[in-house]
């Protein structure tokens, strides 16, 4: 096997390093994006809660790499820190202390300006409770990230139509969220996830809400997002819905059960 | 994101909450209707005092007989007669004497009682000069005035008020007609124009209401008294209304000269201005506009704290949707922006459909009501301005903190 093929088992956190790929600006391949730097590298990132004389370490150094094209599954336990993460990955939130790079740039040092824009290109969010405006149709839901993005309308309507359609609801556009089904509203969340086609898709328990059917069916589109080579990142405390992941990182107590494991996790 | 799509993101929130919106747009709309018909009211009642001044001339003084002291009263002059005479009024045409005084007219009145055929109507006759026209400010509706002829022949003429015209010959021309007046039979020359009834000033008589004859024809054939040539009234116009205090001093002046007193305090006449007697009503309507334009303010103020606690609310609702909105790459200033926008639009409809209102309101109430509303642009224009203001100060100032939140915050609230 190549260094860097998707395969399931093959990654290890070794795999990007430029030495052992360093012939491949001479044959570079669509499959092999060798000169892209790792999706997130997390460095001893803490994260501090301050309530009055209280003190919460709600993450206490964290360290961890995500690759291009990996499916990553969080897990642990409520109260474990992982929500927290979740919300430092996706930039909603800045970690305390410690150095966090979303593809290559370090976003800890970012402007609140700064992290908009990150927020808007590089990542996609599913959020357990949907979170669609209930005021605007399917389509127009979808059409957001674009919005603020600065992309021209009709443009942004066709790349909205179509991500709908890539989540099977492209007849369900002008339907609002309070016409649509749990599940529906949630594959409208996934193609506004992925109508910026973002660097990194964020799955904030995506079925935790669902009912079994229409939670197997988010995990079939998810599966499919990343079978078309996106990085996912899924935390959920199910471990049978992180089973469809590569791999999975434990966090507990606001560590990493076992960092050095967390590669051998998903074979 | 540019200012269009910034522009349409907030007036698809408005539209798309449509309850709030409308909520929000009709109490701004209350607020500023009550405002434009308040001030409108209290301003009507002034211009309309205002013009009452206008048309009693404002340039006008009245010489009575007898003085006004601070301490004793009305004070008569030596017996019972009257001290102004029509000497003194003579002496007033003097160009030399009083360069600011346009024209004198003595009067001297009395109640008398006027029959028609069988037509029985008791008024005010008075008993003056060609000039009287002209000081008073009338004019004819019908016929002609007293002139010098009149006054030479003593001819027994008058000239009816229109509602003393009214009363004693209906619908019949009155013009060539003859009324006795006191038992002394007068042909009628002519008709005063209507100026309307004065209601603010109770001190005014009905000038619609009256009988006007030669000052020699009344002394001589109505009045009678003690001399021939005393007069209860000089009326003095001044050339301009900013000549009146000019005017006042040359007759103070003349007069105390004339009945050879000295000391402007034992005075045996008294001047006063139409003005004196009107100023008070306008500066009871001042005060009245005042109250009224503070009810106002208190009910914009009120309008202002109701909007306040909608758009707090529908802010504070709205934190979730902040929260995603920063969540999917909105800036903070984005944010600011889409909630200016709704604030906006919601302070400028229901400011403008307060004006309207307002505006529809001083056109269709006095029909109602008796008394006239005048818009005024001032009180329109500062209304409308303070509703986007409320908007925008209560609108804003939430939604920017919210903006301000960290977006996970802002995302798990609820």
């Amino acid at each position: 096997m190549t260094p860097g093929n998707d395969g399931p088992g093959t990654h290890d956190p070794g795999v990007w390093r430029m030495e052992d790929t360093g012939q491949v600006p001479v044959e570079p391949t669509a499959a092999h994006p060798v000169v892209r730097p790792p999706v997130i590298e997390v460095a001893d990132v803490w994260k501090t809660y301050r309530s009055g004389t209280l003190r919460v370490d709600a993450l206490r150094g964290v360290t961890f790499t995500i690759d291009a094209g990996e499916y990553v599954a969080v897990m642990g336990p409520s109260g474990s820190g992982k929500s927290t993460l979740m919300h430092i990955l996706g930039c909603l939130d800045v970690p305390s202390s410690g150095r966090y790079r979303l593809a290559g740039d370090d976003v800890s040092t970012m402007s609140e300006e700064e992290l908009a824009h990150v927020r808007n290109k590089r990542i996609g969010f599913v959020f357990q409770q949907f979170n669609l405006l209930s005021s605007l149709s399917a389509w127009r839901n979808v059409e957001l990230p674009l919005l603020y993005a600065g992309i021209e309308r009709t443009e942004r309507r066709r790349r909205a139509l179509d991500a709908l359609d890539r989540v099977g609801l492209g007849d369900r556009v002008d339907h609002r969220p309070g016409e649509l089904s749990g599940g529906q509203q949630q594959r409208v969340a996934v193609a506004r996830a992925l109508v910026t086609d973002p660097d990194l898709i964020l799955a904030d328990e995506p079925t935790g809400n669902l009912d079994s059917v229409s939670a197997r069916d988010v995990m079939t589109l998810i599966d499919e997002l990343h079978a078309s080579g996106r990085t996912i990142v899924l935390i959920t405390h199910d471990a049978e819905v992180a089973d469809a992941a590569d791999r999975s990182v434990r966090i507990l107590d606001g560590q990493l059960v076992d960092p050095a494991l967390a590669g051998g996790l998903a074979g | 994101m540019n200012l269009l799509e910034t522009f349409r993101t907030g007036l698809d929130a408005v539209l798309s909450h449509r309850l709030r919106s409308t909520l929000t747009v009709v109490g701004i709309m209350i607020g500023i209707t009550a405002v434009i018909l308040t001030v409108g009211l209290g301003e009507g009642a002034q211009q309309q005092v205002g013009s009452e001044i206008t048309a009693l001339g404002s340039n006008l003084l009245t010489v009575t007989p007898g003085s006004t002291t601070s301490t004793s009263g009305v004070r008569g002059g030596f017996g019972s007669a009257s001290t102004l005479t029509v000497g003194d009024a003579a002496a007033l045409t003097s160009k030399v004497v009083a360069p600011d005084i346009r024209s004198v007219a003595p009067a001297d009145s009395e109640s008398e009682s006027l029959v028609a055929g069988t037509t029985n109507w008791t008024t005010t006759v008075v008993g003056t000069d060609p000039t009287w026209l002209t000081v008073r400010g009338r004019s004819m509706t019908e016929g002609r005035f007293i002139v010098a002829h009149d006054l030479a022949t003593r001819a027994p003429v008058v000239v009816l008020g229109a509602t003393t015209a009214q009363e004693l010959f209906g619908f019949r021309d009155p013009v060539g007609q003859t009324v006795d007046v006191d038992g002394v039979p007068m042909s009628v020359i002519g008709v005063l124009n209507s100026v309307g009834s004065s209601s603010s000033s109770s001190t005014v008589a009905d000038p619609d209401d009256q009988a006007v004859v030669p000052l020699t024809t009344a002394a001589a054939l109505l009045f009678g008294g003690t001399t021939r040539n005393t007069v209860s009234q000089i009326l003095i116009q001044a050339t301009s209304s900013g000549a009146l205090s000019a005017a006042y001093q040359e007759a103070d002046a003349e007069l105390l000269n004339l009945h050879g007193i000295t000391s402007s305090t034992a005075a045996d006449f008294t001047i006063t201005s139409e003005q004196e007697v009107l100023s008070t009503a306008t500066s009871v309507d001042r005060t009245l506009t005042v109250l009224l334009g503070g009810i106002a303010g208190i009910s914009l103020l009120v309008g202002g704290i109701g909007v306040m606690n909608i758009m707090l609310v529908s802010v504070t609702e709205r934190i979730r949707e902040i929260g995603l909105r920063k969540a999917l790459g909105a800036t903070p200033r984005v944010i600011r922006r889409q909630f200016l926008v709704e604030a906006s639009v919601l302070g400028t409809v229901g400011g403008l459909l307060g004006a309207a209102l307002g505006v529809i309101g001083a056109e269709v109430l006095p029909h109602f009501i008796s008394d006239p509303i005048t818009v005024s642009p001032v009180a329109a224009v500062g209304a409308i301005v303070v509703a986007i203001v409320i908007g925008i100060v209560f609108g804003v100032y939430p939604a920017s903190r919210a903006a301000k939140l960290p977006p996970i915050d802002a995302l798990r609230s609820e």
